[in-house]
């Protein structure tokens, strides 16, 4: 191990550059790896009332050995009630909807955008990124504002005599679907962007020089060049997106239940901290599914 | 290659702009290209026949990818207009001209294998699966490939990927291929073999060639005619011989194979006209064909193949021109010698065969010899 530690130091020549790559692991290590192993240990223990409210992993035997407690009937618990079963393949659905809503409006706007003069170009960008100087709660609750009964988009359609009583827009899914793929669309585009701003455009000349018309010309090469991009992207919206909980919240009104609602109801209301990190470290298992999956692409790709 | 397909193409066969009635396949009437400010190609006027091989040759940005751009339907003319069969090409798309064009760039598919980069233009023209396959394999194997058709570009060195440039372009059959630069990246004995292939295809196919190239023994040896280019203009339109032997301008001369050139002024000398150049010691006699006058400026210009060099003076006379000098330099090139001869204040470049080896030859370093050449065979340029 300390071998094998130190030819890798070595291969990196210079103490600096292997602090450049050692400080991002640590960084990993500490926030990330260290939390997860503590959300799994509660997740395998018991609610208790107590200050944690879960048992502890070891605990001092009568006989003075040390014994370690494995309590699964919280995941048990969690593949038998069907409210959660149900909640997360809600959550899959509306999140595998918004990753397509967000591509489809995205794709088009990064393409347009990487195919702007080089002036206009950084305008639209800083567009796409503007929404993100204001808060994330304030661009939801002014959501509420446009969607309400007595909203914006209801008054405005009352006035022009479209329809005569307000629509229900807010407190549904449809606001869900708005508010995530209003939140998660630039996640898409600057993925895309990016993508695209390297693709080559004698590629297309090629194309159209040996017969192809644009449609075959996007079907047949833009498309499979921008794929990385596409997985990129969508990953980045529909891995936040399966999580989300205060879109539903906010905008569901509590008639759209997502896995992040159920997470949040059984840590602060029902004080249950052993099964809402069972709820979490199943979320993350459903996640690393398709992350994997990515993975294994890529890899196919770069080899031959 | 120049009278093997007389027989079967009749009496004009390699030169169909002679022949009477002839109509121009790919028709070019004054057409420009400006990028903004800029002009790229500028006013010209070009026509091919059938079944040419068209060297397009001029130095790095003279506006011939421009021009074979405008060719394909990439760039629109900013004035002009190009016709090919007959058929105006004013807003034809790039997918409906029956052009193909090899990028300079390649500009292969990255993510397509080798044979599906081949495949390609065939599959869009509806090609049956097994004659797709058939094509590709023939297409492959003339470009020495075979054995990457699965290999995607990035895993190729840079003559192979040209290889599939090439491969891309030839396997379609258009009746006009756009070649730019089509073989700059390939081996000696690889490039005369696709030379050969080319010149094959032409004759088989009848296909009308366009060739950018830069290199002019490749322009010489395969073309019907070359377009010298400068600065987005035809400098000089002609057959290899015409533009090596019979260059109009100092631009041409110079641009095609090496030549002497002596500025001077043109005198009166004794009976007949003479150029009284200030770096030399004595006049030069002025070729037949000049038809100026006295007082005019004009450039001498003799290639080094054609110029003598001897220890005793030549005979002299009316016909030729005798200059004495003193061997500054000479380069051993195998079969040949470039000799450096130092007359008067200019130096004057020659090359020689080899006729002897090396350690037995009679003129080397710092010998007194006499250069000199005939008349007829330098060129008076005015321009
Ligand atoms: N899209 C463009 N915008 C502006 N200028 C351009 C554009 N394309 C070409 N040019 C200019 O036009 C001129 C001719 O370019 P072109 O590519 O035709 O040169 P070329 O003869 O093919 O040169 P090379 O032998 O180096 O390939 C160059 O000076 C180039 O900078
Ligand atoms: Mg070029």
């Amino acid at each position: 191990m300390t071998r094998g530690l130190q030819t890798a130091l070595a291969r990196l020549q210079g103490g600096w550059q292997s602090v450049v790559v050692l400080v991002p692991y640590f960084w990993l290590l500490l926030f990330f790896l260290v939390p997860f192993f503590i959300v799994l240990k509660i997740s395998l223990a018991e609610r208790i009332i107590a200050s944690p409210p879960f048992s502890p992993l070891f605990q001092w035997a009568e006989d003075g050995a040390l014994t370690m407690r494995l309590l699964f009937d919280n995941f048990v618990w969690l593949w038998e009630d069907e409210l959660y079963v149900e909640t997360y393949l809600n959550s899959l659905r509306i999140s595998i909807v918004s990753t397509i809503l967000c591509l489809l409006i995205g794709y088009p706007i990064a393409y347009g955008i990487s195919r702007a003069r080089p002036t206009a170009r950084t305008i639209l960008l800083l567009m796409v990124i503007l929404p993100f100087w204001t808060s994330f709660l304030l661009r939801v609750y002014a959501w509420i504002g446009l969607l309400a009964d007595q909203g914006t988009i209801n008054n405005l359609l009352i006035f022009l005599g479209v329809i005569d009583s307000p629509i229900r827009l807010l407190y549904s899914e449809f606001a869900v679907y708005v508010g995530i793929v209003y939140t998660y669309v630039p996640f898409m585009i600057l993925p895309l962007y990016a993508n695209m701003e390297k693709l080559d455009l004698s590629l297309h000349e090629a194309a159209a020089d040996l017969g192809a018309r644009p449609l075959t010309t996007f079907f047949t090469v833009t498309l499979p060049m921008t794929l990385p991009g596409i997985i990129a992207g969508s990953l980045l919206v529909f891995i936040p997106a399966t999580g989300e909980f205060v879109i539903p919240d906010l905008l569901g009104g509590g008639n759209v239940l997502m896995i992040g609602n159920v997470l949040y109801g059984e840590f602060n209301a029902n004080h249950d901290w052993p099964v809402a990190a069972a709820v979490a470290v199943a979320l993350l298992v459903v996640l690393v599914v398709p992350m994997m999956i990515y993975q294994r692409v890529q890899a196919r790709e770069s080899g031959i | 290659m120049s009278q093997v397909n007389d027989a079967a193409a009749g009496h004009y066969g390699d030169r169909p702009w002679l022949a009477p009635g002839a109509v121009p396949f790919i028709h070019i009437q004054g057409v420009s290209k400006r990028f903004g400010d800029f002009v790229a190609v500028d006013n010209v006027d070009l026509e091919i026949y059938k079944g040419e091989l068209f060297a397009l040759l001029g130095g790095s940005g003279c506006g011939k990818t421009t021009l074979l751009r405008m060719l394909a339907g990439f760039e629109e003319p900013s004035s002009g207009n190009i016709f090919i069969d007959g058929a105006d090409m004013r807003s034809v798309p790039p997918y409906e001209r029956p052009v193909n064009m090899m990028f300079q760039s390649y500009a292969l598919f990255p993510h397509m294998r080798v044979e599906q980069n081949v495949a390609y233009g065939l599959k869009r023209d509806g090609v049956p699966p097994a004659e797709v396959r058939r094509r590709v394999e023939e297409m492959l194997a003339m470009v020495e490939l075979s054995d990457f058709a699965r290999r995607k570009p990035h895993q190729l060195s840079g003559g192979q990927r040209q290889r599939v440039a090439l491969a891309r372009a030839l396997v379609k059959r258009p009746k006009v291929l756009l070649l730019d630069e089509p073989l700059a990246a390939l081996d000696k004995r690889l490039r005369e073999q696709t030379q050969f292939e080319l010149m094959n295809i032409q004759d088989k196919l009848g296909v009308t060639f366009i060739v950018v190239t830069h290199d002019q023994e490749e322009a010489m040896t395969l073309s019907t005619r070359i377009a010298v280019m400068d600065a987005g203009r035809f400098v000089q339109i002609g057959t290899p011989t015409e533009i090596y032997e019979y260059p109009q301008t100092r631009f041409t001369a110079s641009f095609i194979g090496t030549i002497n050139m002596f500025e001077g002024t043109v005198v009166r000398d004794g009976g007949g006209l003479a150029l009284d150049c200030a770096d030399l010691p004595m006049r030069l006699a002025l070729p037949e064909h000049f038809d100026g006058g006295e007082g005019q400026q004009i450039t001498l210009a003799v290639r080094p193949e054609k110029i003598r060099m001897s220890k005793t003076q030549d005979a002299g006379g009316g016909a030729v021109v005798s200059l004495p000098g003193k061997v500054r330099d000479l380069a051993y090139m195998g079969n040949l010698s470039i000799y450096r001869v130092e007359v008067g204040k200019a130096v004057v470049q020659i090359t020689a065969p080899n006729q002897r080896r090396l350690d037995q030859r009679e003129i080397t370093w710092d010998d007194e010899v006499h250069v000199g050449w005939d008349t007829a065979s330098a060129l008076a340029l005015t321009e």
